[in-house]
């Protein structure tokens, strides 16, 4: 599956219970639309460290890699392509 | 203490029948299982459950005055009873009882509606005058205690507790969708609203007059603060000298009673206050009660033994396990009667049950300090975001967010986006509710559980709206921390703390709390005091841990702040406790039509599987399942049969047939 749809897919399960719908556009801020709460960050992050197999280090957790959905896409393909 | 109930006919001539008031008594027995009084005139009906506090053998009610044209049923107390008691006698007013009920009578029979501004207590109460047939319902400036009522077929029903008004079984018991989503929002419904549709609740601070079938209502007190330029202008010294004569003025007329009073005590700053207060200066024979909880994170015991020995208080504490929190969450919301998006009340209905098995029916608590002297981190979370608006790009300010939750900042992970968290929204610093707008705006996170039904049943409510409507008139003109304590009071403290965590799981075993903090002098002097001596920096109740020293012990004073809070999904998703599963089933959800069920599964299946819910999950849990639980209670569960043997103790019959 594509970056982008399993990121989707992720996130209206875990934080929408299913609902699709609910979904914020690509360059939403999650923080701004509310879409996450506080530590909602880190349930991301164990997403994406088990799913691509990438570390993410501490400094790595800014809101520019974090807080839409096209933010969360660039940063997982460029740890990829650091990590190959 | 007791439970006040009627029926007002506000049009025709349909009778009151002697059975429908004592059905209504009988649903308050627990308020007041000492006495049950009833009056009947052809017009109205008044029952009355007591708990006998004061003139244990003489103070039952409904009390009348001299000619028998006023009568009275009370619930709460009147602490300066003593006082006005004294200016009633030199007007030559003739008491048949010794109680504080027999001198609001008076008071009225005097001065009018007027009489409430002489009141220092905590009340709710009914005054019916037979001659002019007008009837005045009134309740105390905070909401100590709580007072509902309905109009239904020309009728005036009211009651302290809904379930009373609902043994007329005409009355509909029918789920609010607003309601829901104020709950959803603010942890309760805004002043005057239930969760039951046409339901109201006299709000804080107002009195209600219906006569001749019309009815009005009117606000006679507000929380009061000053604008900057009209505040204390007083050395820090004289403030917390006047604040130490008022919390000893408060306390001491809080002790009358005739039965023995205790203390609750925590460990935390202003119950330790309290019970060192009362041991110091009024009661060397100190009896206090105290939570302790199974997991670690909720517990204070530390300091809980710490004021125990300070104090060798005789004490008696009561362990909150997981388990028992979770089995006793229904009776809970039963006594609420409203959803809960936390368990914290539970604890403190167990606790009130351990107090009364050990033979008291009073306790002093500490409840109000937060807000009057400004304890919450909400206050002071609103000062940094402020402060570091001013520099929006400034490094070292949001770190400051940090010192104030440093259990969610523990881990360093979480730093950045906390920090951008916090930042959301920070450039309105202009909203008026700006210092909850965070609080609000993530608990109604928890509305995506909300059935299409129900959403659409919304609509475009806004909450902030009304709110925002409803504010005082001076409200632009205070400063930012007044602008935030006055939310917290009159949201939070007023329709969630006194209730739901105060009167009702106290009184659901028949214990009267009692609340110095919220002396109303205490709060409209505090309310003078300028908002840079009560928030020192980052330290909160600057003026409450001054007046403290050498009272308490250092490390009581110096004790980092810990929020009360319990333990929700491993309380309600306890495998011990088998309730909550059926109200949560998809059946069972889909039957009330409240809640998506698809995404409440969801839910539960994601929080059995991590063992871990966010605060919002947390939220939407406990809401969702109270919801369910209200829904059930006072739906297909609920049965207007007489609930005990009650028989009158006092009875009072003038109907013209009788």
């Amino acid at each position: 599956m594509e970056i982008d749809n399993a990121i989707r897919e992720f996130l209206a399960e875990n934080f929408l219970y299913g609902n699709k719908d609910g979904l914020p556009g690509d360059d939403d801020s999650f923080m701004e639309k509310g879409f996450i709460d506080s530590t909602g960050i880190l349930e991301v992050v164990s997403f994406i460290e088990e799913k691509y197999l990438i570390t993410i280090e501490d400094d790595d957790l800014i809101p520019e890699n974090f807080d839409s959905i096209n933010r969360l896409v660039n940063f997982i393909t460029s740890k990829r392509k650091t990590n190959v | 203490m007791c439970g006040i109930a009627g029926i007002c006919t506000l049009e025709g001539s349909k009778g009151i029948s002697a059975e429908s008031i004592l059905r209504m008594a009988g649903a308050l027995n627990h308020r007041g299982p000492d006495e049950t009084g009833i009056f009947l005139d052809d017009s109205i009906g008044l029952g009355h459950t007591r708990l006998s506090i004061i003139d244990l053998s003489g103070g039952s009610q409904p009390i009348h005055n001299e000619d028998e044209t006023l009568w009275i049923i009370f619930n709460g107390e009147i602490f300066n009873y003593l006082e006005l008691k004294e200016g009633l006698i030199e007007r030559e007013h003739r008491f048949y009882t010794s109680s504080d009920t027999e001198v609001i009578l008076h008071l009225f029979e005097d001065n009018g509606s007027s009489c409430l501004s002489m009141l220092n207590g905590q009340f709710a109460l009914a005054i019916w005058n037979s001659v002019s047939k007008e009837l005045f319902l009134a309740r105390d400036r905070m909401g100590i205690r709580p007072l509902h009522y309905v109009v239904h077929d020309h009728r005036l029903i009211f009651a302290s507790e809904i379930k009373s008004i609902f043994m007329n079984e005409e009355v509909p018991r029918k789920i609010d969708p607003i309601a829901i989503d104020q709950i959803f929002t603010f942890w309760t419904t805004l002043p005057g609203r239930t969760v039951f549709q046409g339901i109201q609740e006299l709000s804080p601070g107002h009195f209600l007059v219906a006569r001749d079938g019309a009815i009005t209502i009117r606000k006679y007190w507000d929380i009061p603060f000053s604008q900057p330029g009209e505040q204390l202008d007083w050395p820090v010294e004289r403030i917390c000298g006047e604040i130490q004569d008022l919390l000893d003025d408060a306390i001491r007329i809080r002790l009358r009673a005739d039965v023995p009073v205790g203390c609750y005590l925590s460990g935390g700053l202003d119950s330790s206050g309290i019970t060192s207060l009362v041991k110091n200066k009024f009661n060397n024979r100190l009896r206090t009660f105290g939570i302790r909880f199974e997991q670690g994170e909720f517990d204070e015991s530390k300091y809980q033994d710490c004021m125990i020995d300070a104090l060798k208080s005789e004490h008696t504490d009561l362990r909150a396990t997981n388990d028992t929190i979770g089995a006793t969450f229904p009776d809970v919301v039963w006594h609420c009667e409203k959803p809960l998006l936390r368990t914290a009340p539970v604890p403190l209905f167990m606790l009130s049950k351990a107090v009364r098995d050990n033979g008291f029916k009073v306790v002093l608590t500490g409840e109000g300090a937060d807000e009057v002297f400004g304890g919450y981190n909400i206050f002071r979370e609103t000062l940094v975001r402020k402060f570091w608006a001013r520099q929006p790009s400034s490094r070292l300010r949001p770190l400051l967010i940090g010192k104030l939750y440093p259990y969610i900042f523990n881990d360093p992970r979480l730093k950045n986006t906390l920090q951008a968290f916090f930042a959301k929204g920070m450039e309105q610093t202009e909203d008026p509710v700006y210092s909850h707008l965070i609080r609000w705006e993530n608990t109604s996170r928890a509305k995506v559980f909300f059935s299409d039904d129900l959403a659409a049943a919304i609509g475009a409510y806004s909450g902030y709206e009304e709110m925002k409507a409803n504010l005082p008139e001076s409200f632009d003109r205070w400063d930012s921390l007044s602008k935030a304590q006055f939310l917290e009071m009159q949201v939070f403290m007023s329709n969630y703390l006194l209730s739901s965590q105060g009167d009702r799981v106290a009184m659901a075993h028949s214990l009267e709390i009692r609340l110095p903090y919220l002396d109303y002098r205490i709060i409209e002097f505090m309310g003078r005091v300028p908002p840079v001596l009560k928030i020192r920096g980052l330290k909160e109740k600057d003026l409450l841990k001054k007046v403290f020293k050498g009272v308490l012990p250092e490390v009581i004073l110096n004790r980092p702040k810990h929020p009360y809070r319990a333990p929700i999904q491993q309380s309600l998703l306890n495998p011990t406790t088998h309730g909550s599963a059926d109200f949560l089933s998809t059946e069972s959800l889909g039957a009330a039509g409240l809640f998506d069920g698809k995404k409440v599964e969801k839910l539960l299946n994601k929080i059995r599987k991590t063992n871990h819910a966010t605060e919002v999950e947390g939220m939407a849990l406990a809401g969702v399942l109270s919801t369910q639980l209200v829904f059930r209670q006072f739906g297909t569960f609920f049965t207007c049969d007489l609930p005990h043997d009650v028989v009158p103790t006092v009875f009072v019959d003038r109907r013209k047939a009788a």
